[in-house]
């Protein structure tokens, strides 16, 4: 009995020794420049941003019906191209102001509405044909995904190509604002984290207290109970798979005009979306923000700070996230607030 | 029969054919059959074998001469094999964080080996060069597979057969039948005294043998590997086949990977199109509908329809029969409870 204890005391001791080392190193880089410690938090915060809004909606979809959308980075990054589309024909819009208009306010709120709204029908379209009669075939199910998220690549780089685009702001806005000493983008700063910060205390407060709400915390603990007291569970599966595919929509466009819209987005946010849900557990909502934040920063920090003298190993900085999950499911391998499907 | 033919092949094909479809359906097919293998004995649907491939190829590539990385010059058997032995050895520590996880978990945590491997190569040039590592040195054994591609047929054709044997032996051998026990029911195995963990960390460390021989075979194909070659529509690419072949089927990996290397090679030379949906290069979305079509029509893939196929001609010829593919979960659990009825 001791011997087990002690092998699973071992990694924890570890870790936490490794997690202080890295915080003290932080530390000791913060102090010898504070400003750009400053901005690579504000990059880390605000990547997180983005990468809460893509996994809360895959997070949800599965909590309630543990259909692991595969296909989650695929209806992102169609969002995206869906708004940069709209954007650029109705409105005329283009980076290249010689010919096309700047962005106004409503040239770029308009495209991204439609965008979300397609892919949320999108999803609800993708659960009803298809994942809808193999419910409980939870690898079956993931397969389908697989195989639409094929089809969506390809397609996607038939009708866009595969030039980098990207969604322009507004440019009534401003560029940058000024907190605590440094200048930081507008747009990344107050619209990303704020949309962000807003739809996660909304889910909140919809799971929360609002009655569907209440069928989804029901539906996560036992589908079959939900269903036998008499609640339309195909219903809330759908609804649920609405809101999921609706925030990866407007995901897909927050990080096209934040980042860029381009082929290969799709399978990078899946797998930030895998590894948020990993860290944080499966189908919850708290998880995914702290997953989020744990890999916004780690990839931020170490794209910076992983130089050490004259090594410079900021090429290795993806295995960091490798060992951040490694590290999460030696302690949890469920990750921070997974339950036992 | 069958290794007959395949022996016979380069009479009867022309060289092209051979190697673009038939050598290449090979080393897909030992590809898949180390996902097979962990899917079907294993109860494992891994999508980390890319990324142990990829450790494998470039290993060995960057240890011999060729154009860019580091190429040390070594032997090119030495190099292979020391790719194989740190393929091997990721395979295992993978195994190690994956075996506690299964089903979707395990499915997801595999992908993100793989995805990361692929990040790594992507990012770190001085070990992958500028878009890859070009004119690998294969053995003199195998010589310019360009020229000759008889040699390296015949290798992958040999080394196919070696891992389908190897692989039905291991299934007989007491750490097979532990990992179809713990497939079934790891608690009850658990309970019976059997490290469920370490059982199936080992076998990832098989599956990961078998992924690295595919590994090392593909960059002598093609004589060079790229990060692009092994990006996560690669690690699809073996799953489809796996799935179009049967997951629950051995023989599946090379029907699968002889089907995929068919489809390939004539979608880029066929005749329709429509608009921007369909046309010669839009072999992904040919090949995503098949897949599509397997997994809602037939969850055992070719193979499973072949079967359930044979299973109604002879129920109907001879009356009601066994009937073959995977056992259900209650012969299995009867099998368990009582094993001297089977």
């Amino acid at each position: 009995m001791t011997s087990q204890v002690g092998l699973r005391t071992v990694p924890r001791i570890l870790l936490a020794l490794v997690g202080a080392a890295i915080v003290a190193w932080l530390a000791y880089k913060g102090s010898q420049n504070s400003r750009l410690f400053w901005i690579v938090t504000l990059n880390g915060i605000t990547l997180a941003a983005l990468f809460f809004v893509v996994a809360a909606g895959f997070t949800l979809i599965f909590g309630l019906m543990r259909v692991v959308n595969m296909a989650h980075g695929s209806l992102y990054l169609l969002a995206g191209y869906i708004a940069f589309t709209v954007q650029a024909n109705q409105y005329g819009v283009s980076s290249n102001l010689l010919s096309g208009n700047p962005a106004t306010v409503t040239s770029w709120v308009v495209p991204l509405a439609i965008a979300t709204v397609v892919i949320g029908i999108a999803g609800v379209l993708m659960q009803q044909i298809f994942l809808r009669w193999n419910q409980g075939q939870d690898l079956r199910q993931a397969l389908i995904t697989i195989a639409i998220s094929v089809i969506l690549a390809d397609q996607m780089v038939a009708h866009f190509g595969g030039i980098a685009e990207a969604i322009q702001q507004p440019a009534p806005w401003p560029e940058s604002v000024s907190l605590l000493g440094v200048r930081y983008g507008f747009f990344r700063l107050v619209v990303v984290l704020g949309a962000a910060v807003a739809i996660g205390a909304l889910l909140f407060l919809v799971i929360k207290l609002t009655r569907f709400g209440m069928i989804i915390r029901a539906g996560v603990d036992d589908r079959s109970m939900v269903s036998a007291l008499g609640v339309n569970i195909q219903l809330v599966f759908a609804g649920a798979f609405f809101i999921g595919a609706l925030l990866a929509g407007l995901a897909g466009g927050l990080g096209g005009t934040m980042l860029a819209v381009q082929p290969g987005n799709d399978s990078a946010f899946l797998l930030d979306s895998l590894i948020v849900v990993i860290i944080g557990g499966m189908g919850s909502l708290g998880g995914a923000a702290i997953g989020s934040l744990a890999l916004g920063l780690v990839s931020s920090y170490a794209n910076v700070y992983l130089q050490f003298g004259t090594t410079d190993l900021t090429n290795y900085s993806i295995l960091l996230t490798f060992i951040l999950v490694v590290a999460m499911l030696a302690v949890r391998p469920l990750g921070l607030f997974g339950r036992p499907a | 029969m069958l290794v007959v033919f395949l022996a016979g092949a380069p009479t009867v094909v022309d060289s092209f054919t051979l190697s673009q479809i038939l050598t290449k359906a090979l080393w897909l097919g030992i590809a898949a059959a180390s996902l097979i293998f962990l899917s079907s004995y294993g109860g494992m649907i891994s999508l980390g074998q890319t990324g142990i491939f990829a450790v494998a190829g470039f290993t060995m590539a960057n240890l011999v001469h060729a154009e860019g990385g580091k190429h040390l010059g070594w032997d090119p058997l030495a190099a292979t094999a020391v790719g194989i032995v740190v393929a091997t050895a990721f395979g295992l520590l993978c195994g190690a964080i994956a075996a506690r996880s299964y089903g979707i978990y395990f499915l997801m945590i595999t992908l993100a080996i793989s995805v990361i491997v692929f990040y790594f190569f992507a990012q770190v040039t001085t070990l992958s060069g500028y878009g890859g590592i070009r004119s690998v040195t294969p053995p003199p054994l195998i010589g310019n597979p360009v020229a000759n591609p008889l040699p390296l047929y015949y290798t992958a054709l040999v080394a196919s057969i070696l891992v389908y044997a190897g692989i039905r032996y291991l299934a007989r051998a007491p750490f097979g039948l532990a990992l179809q026990g713990i497939r079934d029911d790891p608690a009850r195995m658990q309970a019976l005294g059997f490290n469920v963990a370490l059982h199936r960390a080992l076998a990832f460390g098989v599956g990961a043998f078998i992924a690295s021989i595919a590994g090392i075979l593909s960059v002598w194909y093609s004589t060079q590997i790229s990060p692009g070659g092994i990006s996560v529509a690669q690690t699809i690419n073996i799953l489809i086949i796996a799935v179009i072949g049967g997951l629950y089927r051995l023989e599946g990996a090379w029907i699968g990977s002889l089907v995929f290397a068919i489809i390939d090679n004539y979608t880029r030379v066929m005749d329709i199109r429509m608009g921007d949906w369909l046309g010669p290069e839009r072999f992904e979305t040919v090949i995503g509908v098949i897949f599509l079509v397997i997994v809602l029509a037939s969850p055992g893939g070719l193979v499973g329809i072949w079967e359930s196929v044979w299973a109604r001609r002879n129920r109907a010829m001879r009356g009601p029969i066994e009937g073959s593919g995977m056992p259900t979960a209650e012969a299995l659990d009867d099998a368990v409870d009582n094993p001297a009825a089977v």
